[in-house]
């Protein structure tokens, strides 16, 4: 492998034994992923602050403990607890402790405590064409996809690792021709006004997911997008495939137009979108049928500002029946609170969950039961993480349903 | 009747181990499919739950997952109940990282073998070796 005097030197120790440890898997990962060199990284994003067991925080813990800093500005994911209010998880004394000194472990080595899953909110935004390394699925495919940085998914251990080298195996996405779209997902046969729907995206990026897998998709008849819809796009795709970049032609910045996303080169293959694909994955992401729900869960992506405030006016002051959990970052709090908005939610039944999520961490209600959320993430991951089964519904329906109790339709949305 | 035959896999963490293969019959996520504690597949829908992978020569054609399932492995590692191998069908990073970790803590490590459109089914008997990565099976 062709390793910088500086990297080599790291490799032999002469940073102390946390960089050294650190640079072994950088690597290692590069030698067994058959990549040939390293390459500068401008930030990081940590996901293995989150809790799977003791032996994580262990491996933490010595990072830091022999000297391992973060090279370059590395936010942090969400971790297991809310520190704002600990005991909001129902994890053992043993296991809040565990997973309070991962989240510690991270802060001593320099990372930026934002405990977040959508630190594009929180002001970090990697510039066009740069180079990081990133974990998170959501935050990886928001990242490549509407930012244009470049990463490819860095998971538990290799996240941190690249963040204290500032370095990263050079291989997959980091280079240009990896990143052409290889496969067209044409939506230009559905009804205009489904895509202006918020609900529309989180569903389109559970099908793209489907159909893509690993492959680079491009997406063609999006008129228009918000940033909030494009990052329900990414997360729904995410969660039910490997995907980590999606070109939008005329939204994303490496799709101007059809044939820049593809490199010049003929799609592998071209699916056109009907309205009945829209549909079945819609029905999909349900797993209970229309009837009582249990709670509301919202924010996967951390909910943004607009999303906190577009809540607060379609509840039109009507209290909810049952709990509306709203995940999302301090920095959305902050927010919030600046003008009462946090405050107004909260007297309508509103719980909010600070730095971690309901589905990595015990929030929902002890006995598992109905779940409504309009994110497609959630509904991907709420029956095998917490036993709670989800319904899929805009966030009108969350609101009417929590408020009533059970799940009420808009059947204007998807006719 | 018994006999012997050989092939030639890539050593992405080499080592020596001999043990009984278990073929994944469909994909999985370590990261909510696998028990770190147990090892036992409990990934719901899965042809194989309820099998513990410890002590296995895991035969994994086809990778799929959370990049958390390095966590996981490594959590295998620590209480013992890793897999004595892996077979990967694709060169991946993912499991690999958590027994690189797993060594550099002083924990048990496990070979780790690449080979496309693994041939071996549940019940073989697979010696790998640490050079030249050669793998001998025996039909029993």
């Amino acid at each position: 492998m062709n390793l910088t005097t500086a990297e080599r030197a790291t490799l032999a120790g002469d940073n102390g034994k946390g960089a050294q440890m650190a640079m072994e898997i950088v690597v290692e990962t590069a030698r067994m992923l058959g990549a040939d060199s390293l390459i500068e990284i401008h930030s990081g994003h940590i996901d293995g602050c989150l809790y799977h067991g003791d032996s994580g925080v262990l491996f933490c813990e010595k990072l830091a403990s022999e000297g391992a800093r973060v090279a370059v500005p590395a936010t942090t994911n969400v971790g297991a607890l809310n520190l704002l209010k600990p005991d909001q998880s129902r994890l053992s004394p043993d296991q809040r402790k565990m997973a309070y000194r991962l989240m510690m472990a991270h802060e001593k080595m320099g990372c930026t405590p934002s405990w977040t899953c959508a630190p594009y909110q929180a002001g970090a935004r990697p510039a066009l064409n740069r180079q990081v390394a990133w974990g998170e699925s959501n935050a990886v495919a928001f990242v490549n996809t509407v930012l244009g940085a470049r990463t490819n998914r860095y998971g538990d251990f290799l996240d941190i690792a690249c963040a204290i080298t500032g370095r990263a195996p050079y291989y997959g996405l980091h280079k240009p021709e990896n990143r052409h779209a290889q496969l067209v997902i044409d939506i230009n046969g559905l009804p205009a006004s489904l895509l202006r729907e918020d609900a529309f995206f989180p569903v389109l990026g559970a099908l793209t997911g489907r159909l893509a897998g690993e492959t680079v998709p491009v997406i063609e008849g999006i008129p228009t997008a918000t940033e909030d819809q494009l990052k329900a796009l990414c997360a729904g795709a995410a969660s039910t495939g490997a995907l980590a970049l999606i070109h939008i032609t005329g939204i994303t910045p490496e799709a101007p137009d059809r044939a820049t996303a593809l490199g010049h080169i003929p799609p592998a293959e071209t699916v056109t979108v009907t309205p009945a694909m829209i549909r079945q994955t819609r029905d999909s992401l349900s797993l209970a049928p229309d009837g009582p729900i249990d709670s509301v869960a919202l924010g996967s992506p951390h909910f943004s500002t607009a999303e906190c405030r577009t809540l607060l006016h379609l509840a039109s002051g009507k209290p909810f029946r049952v709990p509306v959990y709203i995940c999302l970052g301090r920095h959305t709090m902050t927010a919030l609170a600046a003008d009462g908005t946090d405050k107004a939610l909260a007297d309508l039944g509103v719980r909010f969950v600070t730095d971690t999520c309901v589905v990595v961490t015990p929030i929902l209600p002890a006995e598992p039961g109905v779940m409504m959320t309009n994110s497609a993430k959630f509904a991907h991951y709420a029956s095998g993480n917490t036993g709670h089964a989800p319904v899929f519904g805009t966030l009108k329906e969350c609101v009417s349903s929590a408020q009533s109790g059970h799940v009420i339709r808009d059947a204007q949305v998807w006719a | 009747m018994m006999y012997k035959t050989s092939t030639r896999a890539t050593p992405l963490i080499p080592g020596t181990v001999t043990g009984t293969a278990l073929r994944l019959d469909a994909p999985i996520s370590f990261w909510g499919g696998v028990n770190p504690q147990t090892s036992e597949i409990t990934l719901a829908g899965h042809p194989q739950r309820g099998t513990t992978i410890a002590g296995t020569i895991l035969i994994i054609p086809q990778l799929i997952g959370s990049s958390s399932s390095s966590a996981v492995m490594l959590e295998l590692c620590h209480a013992g109940m890793a897999p004595a191998a892996l077979i990967l069908g694709s060169r991946d990073a993912i499991l690999p990282v958590g027994v690189i970790v797993a060594r550099q803590m002083g924990w048990p490590a496990i070979p780790v073998f690449v080979l496309p459109d693994p041939p071996f089914q549940t019940g073989d008997v697979l010696t790998l070796t640490a050079d030249g990565a050669l793998i001998y099976l025996y039909y029993l």
